[in-house]
């Protein structure tokens, strides 16, 4: 095991000889390695989110052709340290009638329940949180907490608008949940396994070819799962000031603003893990470093996708987001599930080009019946008419006064 | 003591803290913010009990989606957020009588029982696998019966559901 191939590894049996040289017993040794492992993992997540703002700040300048940050440092990449260091000075503001503890723990909890994927995430064959057998539903799990933790701010911060904007936050979560949910099955079924390190390592081709429909589906509810665009409603700024986080201020709210950037950036790299293949890559096996570096780039071409979708499309209405959740993406997943189901017992196992060219043939075919199904649908059924047409406004044509600019 | 009995003890006075101020917040609100405290708590229990996917399921169905469901009718009543009464009724002391009275006797019944002070094996690496629930849960020998009467339970719930969100049709006249 070389420094150069395996550094990680290479570090933790250093560490582990170093401290066992000193008398230490090993429980000791692995609770200790397990401390310095989780807080370096949560302070690169931290740090490497300084950037990520900055990175989407400029991507989306560019997008809305505008310069972006460009004051501090070159192309101002240090504009979020400088933001950091304002919102460090900013006052607290407790609104009268708070409740202090819900109030105070939601933003805290917000970022805890993004954190806590990073656990079970494997970001090479030998770096990992932990190899638990659930890692999936793990995922999913701790999504609960994010939920529980808009609940609180909305109810703590004593301001019907934070509530409405957690009340829609909220709802919209717990829809995409579903189908979300019934799409993650499919990875499941194909490798058999709910431990995140045995689907990456089941993908040697990736499930995006095997089930696109489901790579489809589970990219929308992420997206969705972030409440950006185009499903930003919960920052309808014109109907809801700003959501469920309006009433804080400085470092906490800086905390929501952490959460939702970690959070983009976490689902790029969920779904580059489930739907991509996560570490694998050529060479892999010999060097697990380039593991990290196959699979950071596959984050960062996902995270590019998901800027491009949030600063070009425009928002949907409540209601276009709730028919496309239980209207088209719930009964499509559900065919996409069983029919992959059918096609995965019936073709041979293992990865042979007749079961690869028959479960994409057979999302290719349940795309196109979709497609169809949809716009005849939309074909036979014209938007409804909700009031007439405007009438146009006329420039009235007025002849100067001449009597008055003269006089 | 070791580190599993320290934790143990600590979750434990945790749930039974929360489940207790579940009962006695004065605001509705706090009551089901505690009992979430509560459904945590017993998610712990789980992983010390090294039954990862019940603590994780504990977590996805209970916390996720049903104290999420609970803090939302409790929102959506009418004056719930201001509710200041007294969380006790009368009949507060014969129950505090009957619960102390059931905690002793089990107490003295359960002291002299072996098995409670036994600590629990650990598990066989096919006790992690999934499959092997999975598997049991559909097997007629073993709970597929079980599992289909749950079914039916949550049929009932989802049709009662129905027929109180559906507006009777003499209303809508």
């Amino acid at each position: 095991m070389t420094f150069i191939a395996d550094p990680i590894t290479f570090i933790t049996h250093w560490l582990t000889q170093l401290m066992g040289g000193w008398g230490w017993s090993a429980t000791l040794i692995q609770v200790l390695l397990n401390i310095l492992g989780s807080g370096i993992l949560v302070l690169g997540a931290m740090v490497f989110t300084t950037v990520l703002i900055w990175a989407e700040r400029k991507l989306g300048a560019r997008f809305q052709d505008r310069p972006g940050p460009n004051r501090v440092g070159p192309w101002g990449i240090f504009q979020t340290i400088a933001d950091m260091l304002k919102i460090f000075t900013k006052e607290y503001i407790t609104p009268v009638g708070a409740d202090k503890i819900p109030y105070n723990l939601a933003p805290a909890l917000a970022v805890a329940a993004v954190l806590c994927v990073w656990a079970v995430l494997p970001f090479s064959s030998t770096v990992f949180g932990t190899n638990i057998g659930i890692g999936l539903l793990f995922i999913i799990g701790v999504g609960g907490l994010g939920e529980i933790a808009i609940i609180l701010a909305g109810f703590g911060s004593n301001n019907k608008y934070a509530l409405l904007g957690a009340f829609r936050a909220v709802a919209q979560l717990v829809s995409y949940e579903v189908p979300m949910v019934i799409v993650l099955l499919i990875p499941v079924m194909l490798s058999g396994s709910m431990g995140m390190n045995d689907i990456v390592a089941a993908q040697s081709v990736p499930f995006i070819v095997l089930a696109p429909i489901a790579g489809v589906i589970f990219f929308i509810t992420l997206i969705a799962e972030n409440g950006r665009a185009p499903f930003d409603l919960v920052e309808a700024d014109s109907e809801l000031v700003a959501g469920y986080n309006i009433e804080y201020s400085g470092l906490k709210f800086g905390f929501f603003f952490v959460a939702d950037f970690l959070h983009a950036f976490t689902s790029a790299l969920i779904f580059s893990t489930v739907f991509l293949g996560g570490w694998q890559g050529p060479g892999v096996e010999n060097a697990p470093i380039l593991g990290f570096v196959y699979l950071l780039i596959k984050t960062l071409v996902v995270y590019f996708i998901m800027l491009t979708l949030r600063f070009s499309l425009p928002r949907f209405r409540i209601d276009q987001m709730m028919n496309l959740n239980w209207k088209i993406l719930t009964p499509l997943a559900l065919f996409a599930f069983m029919v992959t189901a059918l096609v995965n017992k019936l073709l041979p196992a293992g990865n042979n080009l007749i079961r690869i060219g028959g479960l994409l043939a057979v999302n290719l075919l349940l795309w196109f019946i979709t497609n169809w199904a949809l716009s005849r649908f939309i074909t036979n059924q014209p938007r409804p008419v909700v009031s007439g047409a405007r009438p146009v406004a006329i420039g009235e044509k007025k002849t100067v006064v001449k009597e008055e600019t003269s006089a | 003591m070791s580190a599993q009995q320290f934790f143990f003890i600590v979750t434990a006075f945790v749930i039974l803290f929360s489940a207790m101020m579940t009962v006695l917040s004065h605001k509705m609100m706090h009551s089901a913010l505690w009992f979430v405290l509560a459904l945590l708590g017993v998610a712990v229990i789980y992983a010390l009990l090294e039954a990862s996917f019940f603590a994780v399921v504990q977590v996805l169905v209970y916390v996720g989606a049903i104290a999420i469901l609970i803090i939302f009718s409790v929102m959506l009543t009418r004056k719930a957020m201001e509710d200041t009464g007294s969380p006790v009724n009368k009949t507060w002391v014969l129950s505090l009588v009957i619960v102390l009275l059931t905690t002793v006797g089990g107490f003295l019944a359960f002291r002299t029982w072996g098995a409670l002070k036994a600590f629990p094996a650990d598990l066989l690496p096919v006790h992690y696998d999934i499959g092997e629930l999975g598997l049991a849960l559909v097997d007629p020998e073993r709970f597929a019966l079980p599992f289909e009467v749950t079914s039916i339970l949550l049929l009932a719930a989802l049709v009662g559901a129905i027929y109180i969100a559906f507006g009777r049709k003499e209303d809508n006249q």
